[in-house]
């Protein structure tokens, strides 16, 4: 895996060696140098495939099995690893992916399960948990970046939240980058919005008058000139994915979710922290294989010419990309030929950032009756997206109101995807 | 203040003028000066006593720190208060001019009482209440039908069933969620996997809405500040241990409510138990579990009910509760001696719910004016001046519907109109922001909201560029500039301009005519709603 400092060290091992405490000077000395020459990690992008893929027709076939259902799967690029078929592209990228095959939650539903995998908690109703986009913003600096930082494509019925940090950090919902930037652009003349503008003052005196203060403390004229300061920003360009060339474009594929991942790399590269791109369609009760192969369509270019074009530009170690949704889909398969919800033992793919791709962690029973191998819960893979972001997962947050300390994320690293 | 006839006839002329073209037929906008539903009159008393003994109560905390109170807010912006408070929207110009009809220092009242008996005060109560009783989620498809829930309840609300009859039912109704609409509160809890209502997911919602106690951390380990117990969580639990959920609907059988501990391993069944006051439980066995339950938590003995009631309701009024959190009360210590007084009244007024809000909103605290030079966080914190809190998503859509129009925009508008306002208000919660359950966030705006209400479709649609937007309707129906202005900020922001605003406006508009004349009417509209004013209340 490509590594854009310290290429000759490796990290890993000198840590292994480190933690056994023999080490000359000199060596720990290079350990420790490794250590701090590895840049963190500095954006998450999220391919949320929204209703729950079934991990059988997508990132954990059984072939040949009854649960399969005729699914069939393909080698490779990491040896002993394969895919559902439809995923050939992805399949020639599985060296810098790793798979958790084994998630487990207690979610079945559609919504609950949402929260939790991307908050990493369990809906609660006395507090508002955060988003893993939103606590990333709100952790690491922000730069130089004018427009939101945390940004949804395609947003699905429950994009990103800032829950417990404040509404400033709900991601910042566009719809596909062919079109037009939603409520950014104004339509009239500058003449009148400076009119406008101008004449705002006049309002706002009258309101200040005996309430200065408190009216101050709001922040809402301040809001308003980051609002316009946002829309002259250059940085808009970033969600313009026509500026791209052609081939990359195709590359991608010239479908919303394609022309989605390719403004998320534009838009990382202006240093938004979190983009989360929904490809929805996936809840199959019914005719689940048929469907299964068209967003396969969709999903299997635009994820691996994404996982190229970073790597290309040297931004896959910088930027984490994680792809899943809210949970699995039954082994069995219904009357209708569907598969119905199944939280009890899915995949996610995971890659960059560092993480050690090529290897897939976990097991689902081939039978569909067994609790999977090493089961794996979201807690944990939050923890280890915020380690190699450089944040302490145990770091604590304070809730409004209730003063409540809240975990960065609740889980442990997991150790065999830190590279 | 006093309303001229000249401003009569400018109303009439608007009336007469604003026409719509709905499907090929021509309907008025306005009824008001043909049909004039008159301002009811005080027709029940306002519960005088309560009311003189809280503001007693805040004379004695304000005299005691030395703060001075802040004088009473004009009229109009007291009754935008009670619109947004209670409809989640503003007054309509509409509006405005009928309680201009009446002697001023009636005006507030009627307007009050008028309201508490507008079918848009029970939908808007009965969609706040409802977060609070089922949430903000979806739920199981099918099993819960959130429309019908909420349905239920603004029926309940504008007939004022007391508050207590309709916990009862929340809590111990049994049959389909069709046609007993209160099971609801138990189906939005089915498991997908059991198939059942959830124990844990109801105790803690009990607890909230009910006794205004978060008990949720209990449900894992005992409560670190609070002396809750993990072991009184499962006893509340176990209340709802017995319910099911079938073809029939919800109905109770034996419980079995074994909860599982912090391994897994699943503990023997647990008996219900009540927190707090266990003398209070009926110990009849013949009734149905979540039966006792509701006969112990709307017990009158049992002040938790009315406290946490009273708590939100003043929250529902003044946008900040008068104890924080909304739904967690101290267990012991010193609860506002406002809130002790009003839940005492609540609860020996037989959960009278209109007259609770109508007490609080008569209240010296509520009319206060929310300017005040010498006013600073203390005051606010006091309530010795009105508080200026960020107004919910709702309310704002609410509003800017509102705007778009010069009649009011209700159940009696044209269906056309309504499905508009509806989805458009759905779409605009959406874009804006739903803060969900945490319902009383007291922190600023966002950057999205700004876009949205500077530059958003939505907002255009409805100052300049949708169908008969309320600023053409200006520009076409105003006798002069000062009129057109002055009618934009009653429609915009339910005061008159100040002098220099109107100076500043009306040369604005001095000299224009057609198209030029509609836009500079349309960029005064787009000032007004883009204002601090326009997006908190005050």
């Amino acid at each position: 895996m490509p590594r854009t400092a310290f290429p000759t060290i490796d990290r890993r091992g000198f840590l292994a060696l480190a933690s056994t405490g023999w080490l000359t000077p000199i060596s720990r000395l290079l350990a420790d140098q490794a250590e701090s020459n590895r840049r963190p990690a500095q954006s998450i992008i999220l391919l949320w495939l929204d209703g729950g893929p079934s991990q059988l027709e997508t990132f954990d076939p059984h072939p040949d099995t009854r649960i399969a259902g005729g699914t069939r799967a393909i080698q490779t690029a990491a040896r002993g690893i394969q895919l559902a078929q439809g995923y050939e592209q992805l399949a020639d990228q599985m060296g810098q992916v790793a798979l958790i095959r084994s998630m487990v939650s207690k979610e079945g539903d559609h919504e609950r399960g949402t929260y939790l995998m991307k908050t990493g908690y369990r809906p609660d109703p006395t507090v508002e948990y955060a988003s893993i986009g939103a606590i990333c913003c709100h952790e690491l600096p922000v730069g130089q970046t004018d427009i939101p930082r945390h940004i949804s494509i395609l947003s699905g019925r429950w994009p990103s939240r800032g829950g417990y940090l404040g509404a400033e950090y709900d991601a910042f919902q566009v719809g596909d980058p062919r079109g037009e930037l939603p409520d950014v652009v104004s339509t009239i003349s500058a003449d009148r919005q400076k009119a406008r503008v101008a004449d705002l003052e006049v309002v706002e005196r009258a309101f200040g008058r005996g309430r200065l203060g408190r009216v101050t403390a709001t922040h809402h004229r301040e809001t308003i000139a980051r609002a316009r300061t946002m829309m002259t920003s250059e940085q808009l360009r970033a969600f313009d994915v026509s500026r791209e060339p052609a081939e990359v474009r195709g590359e991608y594929g010239e479908t919303p979710f394609g022309r989605g991942c390719l403004a998320a790399r534009r838009l990382i590269e202006v240093g938004v922290r979190c983009v989360e791109v929904t490809l929805g369609g996936w809840d199959t009760h019914v005719n689940n294989h048929a469907i299964h192969a068209t967003r396969a369509k969709e999903l299997d270019p635009a994820f691996a010419a994404l996982l190229r074009d970073l790597a290309r530009r040297e931004l896959l170690d910088r930027t984490v990309v994680l792809c899943g949704g809210e949970f699995g889909r039954t082994p069995k398969i219904n009357p209708l030929g569907g598969r119905d919800h199944w939280p009890g033992g899915f995949s996610l793919a995971i890659a960059g950032g560092g993480l050690r791709g090529g290897q897939a962690i976990g097991e689902t029973d081939p039978e569909g009756i067994k609790e999977p191998a090493r089961p794996m819960t979201i807690e944990d893979v939050h923890a280890t997206i915020l380690t190699v972001l450089g944040l302490d997962p145990a770091r604590e947050n304070t809730a409004p109101a209730t003063g409540r300390p809240i975990k960065l994320s609740a889980g442990r690293p997991i150790r065999d995807l830190l590279g | 203040m006093r309303i001229s006839m000249r401003d009569l006839g400018f109303l009439a002329a608007m009336a007469a003028g604003a026409a719509v073209v709905v499907g090929g037929m021509v309907r008025p906008m306005i009824r008001a000066s043909a049909s004039p539903t008159p301002a009811r009159s005080v027709a029940e008393p306002c519960p005088d006593d309560i009311v003189k003994r809280v503001d007693a109560t805040f004379r004695r905390i304000w005299a005691s720190e030395g703060l001075a109170p802040a004088a009473r807010a004009p009229e109009r912006a007291i009754v935008r208060r009670l619109s947004l408070a209670l409809c989640g929207t503003i007054p309509s110009l509409e509006e405005i001019r009928r309680l201009e009809d009446l002697p001023e220092e009636r005006r507030v009242d009627a307007w009050l009482e008028q309201i508490l008996h507008d079918r848009r005060s029970a939908d808007y109560l009965a969609e706040r209440f409802a977060r609070v009783l089922v949430g903000t989620e979806d739920g199981p498809f099918l099993k819960f039908r959130r429309r019908r829930f909420v349905t239920w309840l603004s029926d309940a609300i504008l007939a004022n069933r007391p508050y207590d009859a309709i916990v009862r039912d929340l809590i111990a109704d049994r049959g389909l969620w069709t046609d007993h609409p209160a099971t609801n509160f138990l189906t939005v809890t089915i498991d997908e996997k059991t198939e059942r209502p959830t124990p844990e997911r109801l105790a803690a919602r009990t607890a909230r809405a009910f006794l205004g106690v978060r008990l949720d951390c209990a449900q894992c380990h005992d409560h670190p500040f609070q002396p809750w117990k993990q072991a009184q969580f499962r006893g509340l639990a176990a209340f709802f241990g017995a319910s099911h959920c079938d073809l029939r609907g919800i109905r109770d059988t034996e419980n079995d409510y074994r909860p599982t501990d912090r391994k897994g391993k699943e503990l023997p069944t647990i008996e219900p138990d009540v927190p707090f006051l266990p003398e209070l439980l009926p110990t009849s066995s013949a009734a149905s579990p979540r039966a006792r339950l509701a006969d112990w938590v709307v017990d009158r003995r049992n002040s938790a009910l009315a406290r946490v009631t009273v708590n939100r309701v003043w929250a529902l009024l003044f946008g900040r509760p008068l104890a924080e959190p909304v739904d967690d009360l101290p267990a012991s210590g010193e609860l506002h001696p406002a809130l002790t007084l009003l839940a005492d009244d609540f609860s020996a007024s037989g959960y009278d719910l209109r007259r609770l809000i109508r007490a609080i909103a008569s209240t010296e605290v509520f009319r206060l004016d929310s300017a005040d030079n010498d006013a600073g966080l203390e005051h606010e914190a006091a309530w010795a001046v009105f508080p200026i809190t960020r107004l919910r998503p709702e309310q704002v859509a609410g509003a800017v519907f509102q705007t778009g129009a010069l009649s009011t925009l209700g159940p009696d508008s044209h269906w056309f109109t309504r499905f508009l306002v509806y989805n458009g208000r759905n779409d605009f919660v959406r874009r804006y922001g739903d803060t969900g359950e945490d319902e009383f966030d007291v922190r600023a705006g966002t950057i999205p909201q700004r876009l949205l209400m500077m530059n958003g479709k939505i907002v255009r649609d409805r100052i300049e560029d949708g169908l008969f937007p309320a600023s053409s309707n200006l520009a076409r129906l105003a006798p002069d500039d000062r009129q057109a202005v002055e009618a934009a900020y009653l429609v915009v922001l339910t005061r008159r301009p100040t002098d220099e605003e109107l100076g500043h406006f009306v040369g604005r508009l001095a000299g224009s005519t057609g198209d030029d004349r509609k836009h500079r009417i349309a960029d005064l509209f787009w000032t007004l709603i883009n204002s601090t004013e326009f997006s908190w209340n005050h």
